[in-house]
């Protein structure tokens, strides 16, 4: 019998073997990155045909009365009740758009992947989404686009044929570059930085995650990264892996990356209570209502984010538009209501504009 | 007392499943079509694979709950072998099956030789399985397979669904196996009085081992299918499944302190559940309302079975 067990705790350890191989920062994914100039100089894009699918003999509903469900990766959290709220703010200034917002209440891929077919079997006009995983949201979404349905995305991207259009709430470089320049401002340029992000294979935040280190390495090489922790947008699950990490580290690290709504204000609440405020700095991707305690108490300086009232309303906008037909594959630009034209990047996305930071001054001016 | 005698869970159960069925096909035109049943089939195969395991499990008094890391494990093994190692897609899979009945033996291990209760061997290999998931993967998903592999989880034969076809011989062979033989007869036997199994030579070790190894496979099993259905592997593929499993299971009568329980309603239990999910999205009742109108259906299956159970003095 020893014997048996010790070769099951062999084997075990086999397979764990394979798990200890170097990596950049974990939590990036493998893409290529594209790092931003340490000045500021605007990236170039360069132009790309149109990489997104096509629904199959959608009936013409121009001008007509669309039902539109929005399936975001989870409910019940202040990021996509303010997307919904701007989806809701759109569909009403159109007045011919019938929306609703319904999705799981964790960010779970199966479960999307569920809600979203029951949607195509009821028969709707529209889907807007986004995505948990870009790949395993591909096959449900083009058997929508095979029914005839309009599939647009937001907030979080599927392979580009599997949706028509995707509104891309800022370009991941931009982003790293906000987050990166702000941490190396805050906790010096030497300083020991650690990572809470919601998953490792979560498409953004991996892309974010992998345009930081290289920006990173390209305009602050004297950051030190210690570790990237797993939160899942699980609110008790943030603070306790920031809490972790101040405790592991104890003064040698000087900040923590929050990459989600959920893990930045826990981020900041987990150094509020270990009393590390000024001496732990946190920058992150936050909505204003959260963070607004941590920054009039200076424990939080920065917070990077663009409007997601604005990205719901501009994803309503652009399924509308795909709807009646005025947005079609190589357009440059697509008007959305009060935020005005929007341009075409990178194919078939539709980019929001720059990203937008958050500080003591100028956050009082937000509610969402 | 004939009367009495088909008034057992299983009775009950199918008629609110008919119900049920009734009731949301008359609230919303799309849900009684072929074509949305034979989906909603789909959606449940996985987790009606790894219930009919669970059932042979919760027979015996025991409890699996690492039935999703195991998944997890198994998708992501199915991805490393193919894409890292470079084994040919058909091997990977095989490989990775192995692996997966392995780890549902070592739970099987655990749990006799050490005697170890199941809620807690498997409470520690739920977590031991899904950190070997996400450390072997390094948290990248694994894309790219093959066409043809999409088959098991995207495939039809014969106008029915791939995994359709899995999910109907799984649940005859396993109906069989718990109903009909000897092997069936013992997994009962120790659920009911595991002292008193021991005492009248059933191995009974030998049956548990033999059970959670099969947990294991049937996991496995479904880890395949599930990836071939969402085309990637993911390391936090099959969280939660093990309360889903055990959700359907019990619903299906059989009882979380052993000695009773059979396929049919296990069955039964998992098509309830699926349709309600399915009839009441498709209605129009929103998620976090069709989670309360679950909870509620499990509790009133369960009251009212229990209620018919003591009448029959059982």
């Amino acid at each position: 019998m020893k014997k048996l067990t010790l070769g099951a705790i062999l084997g075990l350890a086999l397979m764990s073997g394979s798990a200890l191989a170097a990596s950049a920062w974990t939590g990036g994914d493998d893409q290529p990155t594209n790092p931003l100039a340490c000045d500021g100089t605007p990236g170039a894009s360069a132009a790309m045909a149109y990489d997104g699918g096509a629904p199959t003999n959608p009936p013409d509903r121009k001008g007509k009365k669309i039902t539109v469900v929005d399936i975001p990766k989870l409910i019940g959290i202040g990021y996509f009740s303010a997307t919904t709220k701007g989806i809701l703010e759109a569909a009403a200034e159109l007045g011919n758009v019938d929306a609703k917002t319904d999705g799981p209440t964790k960010a779970n891929i199966d479960e999307q992947i569920t809600f979203i077919d029951n949607y195509i079997t009821s028969g709707v006009d529209g889907i807007l989404f986004a995505a948990n995983d870009p790949v395993a949201i591909a096959p449900v979404l083009k058997k929508a686009l095979e029914k005839g349905i309009n599939v647009v995305g937001y907030d979080a991207n599927s392979s580009p044929d599997a949706r028509q259009w995707f509104v891309n709430q800022a370009q991941f470089n931009g982003i790293a570059k906000g987050l990166v320049d702000n941490m190396a401002k805050e906790a010096g340029e030497e300083g020991a930085v650690a990572i809470v992000t919601s998953t490792f294979t979560t498409p953004n935040q991996a892309r974010w995650i992998a345009e930081m280190a290289a920006y990173a390495a390209a305009c602050h090489p004297k950051m030190k990264w210690l570790e990237t922790v797993e939160a899942q947008e699980d609110n008790n699950l943030s603070f306790n892996q920031a809490t972790t990490l101040i405790n592991k580290y104890g003064d040698e690290l000087k900040g923590i990356f929050g990459m989600t709504s959920v893990a930045t204000p826990a981020s900041a609440e987990a150094v509020t209570q270990a009393g590390k405020c000024g001496k732990i700095a946190v920058v992150g991707l936050a909505t204003p209502n959260a963070m607004k305690p941590y920054v009039k108490a200076d424990c939080v300086k920065s917070v990077v984010l663009w409007n997601p009232v604005d990205l719901g309303y501009a994803a309503m906008h652009v399924l509308r538009a795909v709807a009646d037909g005025t947005l079609v594959a190589g357009a440059t630009s697509v008007k959305a209501g009060k935020l005005g034209e929007l341009q075409v990047i990178n194919g078939s996305e539709i980019l929001l504009g720059a990203p937008y930071t958050f500080t003591k001054e100028n956050i009082e001016q937000f509610d969402f | 007392m004939t009367a009495l005698k088909w008034l057992r869970h299983e009775t009950v159960l199918a008629v609110l499943t008919i119900v049920a069925l009734a009731v949301l096909a008359s609230l919303s035109d799309k849900f009684f079509t072929v074509e949305n049943l034979l989906n909603q089939g789909r959606l449940m195969s996985e987790v009606g694979l790894v219930a009919l395991a669970m059932t042979f499990v919760i027979v015996t008094g025991g409890i699996d709950l690492s039935v999703g890391s195991i998944l997890g494990l198994t998708a992501i093994l199915l991805g490393v072998f193919w894409k890292n190692l470079g084994l040919p897609l058909p091997a990977a899979m095989l490989a990775a099956l192995a692996c997966g009945t392995f780890a549902g033996w070592v739970n099987g291990v655990i749990i006799t030789r050490f005697s170890v209760p199941p809620l807690i061997a498997t409470l520690a290999t739920l977590a031991l399985y899904r950190g070997l998931a996400e450390g072997i993967s390094e948290a990248r998903s694994v894309r790219g397979y093959p066409e043809w592999f999409f088959v098991f989880g995207q495939g039809e034969v014969l106008g029915v669904p791939f995994q359709l076809w899995i999910l109907g011989i799984a649940i005859l062979v396993s109906a069989v196996i718990l109903g009909l033989t000897p092997f069936g007869r013992a997994t009962y036997a120790i659920g009911a009085n595991e002292t008193a199994a021991r005492f009248s030579g059933i191995r009974v070790n030998a049956t548990k081992l033999w059970i959670y190894t099969a947990a294991g496979f049937l996991s496995a099993l479904a880890a395949v299918i599930f990836v071939s259905r969402v085309t990637t592997t993911r390391s936090d593929m099959g969280t939660g499944l093990e309360l889903d499993v055990i959700t359907g299971v019990v619903l299906g009568g059989t009882s979380i302190f052993g000695g009773r329980g059979t396929i049919i309603g296990t069955v039964l239990g998992l098509v309830l559940i699926q349709s309600l999910k399915n009839g009441l999205a498709l209605s129009g009742v929103k998620g976090d309302g069709t989670i309360v109108v679950i909870g509620l259906v499990l509790i009133g299956a369960i009251l009212v079975g229990a209620l018919f159970d003591r009448n029959r003095g059982g």
